[in-house]
């Protein structure tokens, strides 16, 4: 095998397990806990991605979408039945009143980006 | 000056002073006009200068004083997504077209075969490069836009695959253009692949395009109700007629309706008569007659009579404001069968980057000579092979037509779960009284049995009924009613849950109900008369028997209208090999003989409306999914017990509770559509799943160079971004076909 070849090998080993690392190993972000409401904006991912709300209180999630790629377009809370459009660059606010403690995803339309609601 | 008069709902007052504080704060705002608050509507109207104020100020000016202003939603975010989608369209569409056509030129310049035909300037590097720049950084801008924040926030998307796979086919093209010698140096001919990257971000945003159109159309139906809304009303208001915006519209308003004319919100009929078509609503194409004290729906149409009726449900409240919020919850929720391909979306993006790595290694390492182009041209393919779009839009797209295609037809799901399973259910238990029936029983015998006159009987039975629920004692009133028998004074008037009533008649005990009533009471019912009671039964009547003290003193028979469209909705949900069963606190007999009648074999009989759960239950044990019809009143922890609550709606009310499906349009064929409908979807979303899943599986180790051992067949990462395109579009249009079938 030539060096060149033993280069590239090693070089896509480690390029691989960047990749996995990177991406598949990714701690949790902090939770933010909300008040009567809370501001989330859609760029790369949900900020903040996990959040805290009141169980049997309603918060306004106040949702801006900075980001233009369709797989963001949409915002889905499917515990709560929520399908929302975000238009781009400007707020939709959704009101949550959540009837159970427990922890909810919520994430785009094709699932590949995520967050989390905690009811405490 | 352009004024505007619109009408915003406050959250949050509680008194009078709520009302001034408000008005104050909205007048003192630069622009605003006029502002007149409505404490018992929560409506704020409000006239402005559009060229001077705005929604937000209105807003902030109810805000600055403590409360809110509740943005119209439904209707807001259509109008806004319907214009951002409009104005996305657009700026796609040049993108194509630009992107497209300077691939197009590139590729002339460097395809063999073509480029003996193309002109010589084409030929240069230069020129491509010039050609391809524009293409990859401002027509391929939003996959770099999308791709920078997603990494900062260590995930990955489709837009970070394409910007990854043209990247790399772009620099190192730029490279071979400005270094062509470094690159002969290493044995590679100097060649350019500005084509790979131009035209596969023209043809991904193609596929955008045209996805992005036909997801339009998966969410038509929701449109389509919310343009069903009518703008204005005729009210009638201090004797005169007004035309007001349909938000003025308070409770309790008189309002006009003319031949022709769409029925502004829910009311009820107070003066004249027509024919209405409901067929929006209902999905039922004959027209429904209106009379006096007739409810009527908001969003229908007028026929041929012009009527005046009373405003009962505005705003929120409205039928269609409720199916409009049902359709939406049902689509914004998910399809237990989606969860897999949600948890695949999830880690898809990281392994494809892993295995186009692997790709150029693998290439690099052991493929043919030039190893370098082979390996990048390889890694780029499946780079821009993979489509996790596909996977995501399987699901969802299809639960969206579907709910939209129930909702026409006057089926309203509550969830897609229960869309998923409704198509598995194997058995239906019908609830007799009300569902299949009409649930308006009439008197047809009254046999006195002791010295008693028949008028007597019937004044004495009616007399007790007056305080019962029950709606036989409906039957035996209005009886009384249209006999002018006069109503006699009953004390310490008990209904005793699945037996019947007892009272106090001066110093008389009275009991009036069925067998078992007669039993505890121990009044006991001779043979003569017992054959006589077994007769009526047998003829599907139900059998009311008055006790007094001790002594059985008369029958009165009662019986229901079987449903006109009963026996032909048992017949197909039979043909379809699922099991019905009637449920009815009836006694055996009568039962039995309507059970024939409607063609249903199996009865559940003399059920208690509190046993009507635990015989759901037990058929659930055997191993059945059930679907229980009923008119989710009575029967809602039946419906809420079984697989598949279906109730039948009543009234202008179709948020019920404790079903999973509801019938707007009562008609019990319903029932079957609704499971069609259900299984329609499934094979629908099953092929889409299997489309997107077996599109990835093969396509990806193909891209990967698999059958290069065996065919020496390679796949160009040209032909890899049409294949990506056309997956996702495939997807949505086999969801849109769900609107062409017939249930």
């Amino acid at each position: 095998m030539t060096l060149d070849a033993v280069i590239v090998i090693a070089a896509s080993m480690t390029a691989i397990g960047f990749t996995y690392w990177f991406f598949l190993m990714k701690k949790e972000e902090d939770m933010v806990v909300a008040g009567d409401s809370i501001d989330i904006t859609v760029d790369g991912g949900y900020h903040p991605s996990v959040i805290s709300i009141t169980k049997g209180k309603t918060t306004k999630i106040h949702i801006t979408r900075k980001d233009p790629s369709p797989c963001l377009e949409e915002v889905v809370l499917a515990d709560f039945k929520i399908r929302q459009y975000l238009p781009l660059h400007k707020t939709v606010t959704i009101e949550l009143t959540p009837q159970h403690v427990g922890e909810f995803q919520f994430s785009c339309g094709m699932h590949m980006f995520h967050g989390k609601v905690r009811v405490m | 000056m352009t004024t505007v008069k619109k009408t915003y709902s406050v959250k949050g007052m509680h008194c009078a002073s709520c009302v001034r504080v408000i008005e104050k704060s909205l007048t003192r705002t630069p622009g605003i006009s006029d502002a007149v608050v409505n404490l018992a509507t929560e409506k704020a109207t409000v006239t402005y200068d559009s060229a001077v104020c705005n929604d937000e100020q209105v807003s902030a000016a109810v805000t600055r004083v403590g409360y809110s202003i509740v943005t119209p939603k439904d209707a807001l975010s259509e109008d806004q997504e319907k214009a951002e989608k409009v104005l996305e369209l657009k700026r796609l569409r040049n993108k194509v077209v630009i992107s497209l056509l300077f691939g197009a030129l590139i590729l002339w310049g460097s395809f063999p075969g073509l480029i003996q035909t193309a002109p010589e300037w084409l030929k240069l590097f230069w020129v491509q490069l010039l050609l391809a720049t524009p293409v990859q950084f401002w027509a391929g801008w939003d996959y770099y836009r999308a791709t920078i924040p997603a990494l900062k926030n260590r995930t990955a998307n489709m837009d970070t695959l394409v910007a990854l796979g043209t990247t790399v086919a772009y620099a190192y093209s730029a490279f071979v253009t400005f270094f062509p010698e470094v690159v002969m140096d290493i044995g590679l001919d100097a060649m350019p692949y500005f084509d790979v990257a131009t035209i596969v971000i023209g043809l991904i945003l193609l596929g955008r395009y045209f996805e992005a159109k036909a997801k339009g159309q998966t969410s038509e139906a929701i449109k389509k109700l919310i343009g069903l809304q009518a703008k204005t009303a005729r009210v009638i208001r201090d004797g005169r007629e007004i035309d007001v915006p349909i938000e003025e519209v308070r409770i309790g308003d008189v309002i006009r309706v003319r031949p022709g004319e769409k029925i502004p919100v829910d009311g009820i009929v107070t003066e004249g008569e027509s024919s209405v078509d409901e067929s929006m609503i209902t999905g039922e194409s004959i027209p429904v007659d209106k009379h006096a004290k007739d409810t009527v729906v908001g969003a229908t149409m007028n026929k041929t009579g012009t009527f005046t009726y009373t405003a009962s449900k505005i705003g929120q409240d409205t039928m269609l404001a409720q199916i409009i919020k049902l359709v939406q919850e049902a689509q914004g929720s998910k399809a237990p069968i989606q969860r897999i391909a949600d948890t695949i979306s999830s880690y898809f993006v990281p392994v494809v980057i892993m295995l186009a790595i692997a790709t150029f290694a693998i290439w690099y390492v052991f493929g043919p000579n030039p190893v370098l182009l082979f390996a990048l041209l390889n890694m780029v393919a499946v780079l821009i092979i993979a489509c996790p779009c596909a996977m995501g839009l399987a699901t969802p797209t299809a639960i969206m037509v579907g709910t939209g295609l129930g909702a026409e037809k006057g089926i309203l799901i509550k969830d897609a779960e229960s869309l998923e399973i409704a198509h598995k259910v194997n058995v239906i238990i019908f609830d007799k009284t009300g569902t299949l029936t009409n649930g308006k029983p009439e008197v047809t015998d009254i046999i006195p049995i002791t010295s008693m006159s028949r008028k007597e009987l019937l004044a004495v039975s009616s007399s007790i009924e007056k305080g019962s629920e029950h709606s036989l004692a409906e039957a035996i009133v209005k009886k009384a009613e249209d006999e002018q028998v006069s109503i006699k004074p009953i004390t310490q008037f008990k209904a005793i849950a699945g037996h019947g009533v007892e009272g106090l008649l001066g110093t008389k005990h009275i009991y009036f109900g069925n067998r078992r009533l007669m039993k505890q009471k121990s009044i006991a019912i001779d043979l003569q008369h017992n054959k006589q009671i077994e007769q009526l039964e047998h003829d599907g009547k139900t059998v009311m028997m008055l006790g007094i003290n001790t002594t059985l003193v008369g029958l009165i028979a009662v019986a229901d209208t079987i449903k006109d469209s009963a026996k032909d909705a048992i017949a197909v949900l039979k043909k379809k090999n699922i099991e019905v069963v009637m449920i009815t606190g009836d006694n055996q007999r009568t039962a039995r003989a309507i059970a024939a009648k409607l063609g249903i074999d199996r009865v559940l009989a003399e059920v208690l409306p509190n046993q009507k759960e635990a015989e759901v239950k037990k058929i659930q044990a055997q191993g059945k999914v059930v679907a229980m019809v009923g008119d989710g009143i009575n029967d809602a922890p039946a419906l809420a017990a079984a697989d598949v609550g279906i109730a039948m709606g009543s009234g202008t009310d179709v948020a019920i509770e404790a079903a999973d499906i509801t019938l707007i349009n009562k008609n019990l064929l319903s029932v079957s559509s609704a499971i069609e409908l259900s299984k329609k979807t499934m094979r629908t979303i099953k092929l889409n799943l299997f489309w997107a899943f077996g599109y990835n599986i093969l396509l990806i180790p193909i891209a990967m160079g698999a059958l290069y051992p065996f065919f020496q067949v390679l796949l160009s990462p040209i032909f890899a971004s049409v294949a990506m395109a056309t997956s996702s579009i495939s997807v949505v249009s086999n969801s849109l076909l769900l609107k062409r079938v017939k249930i």
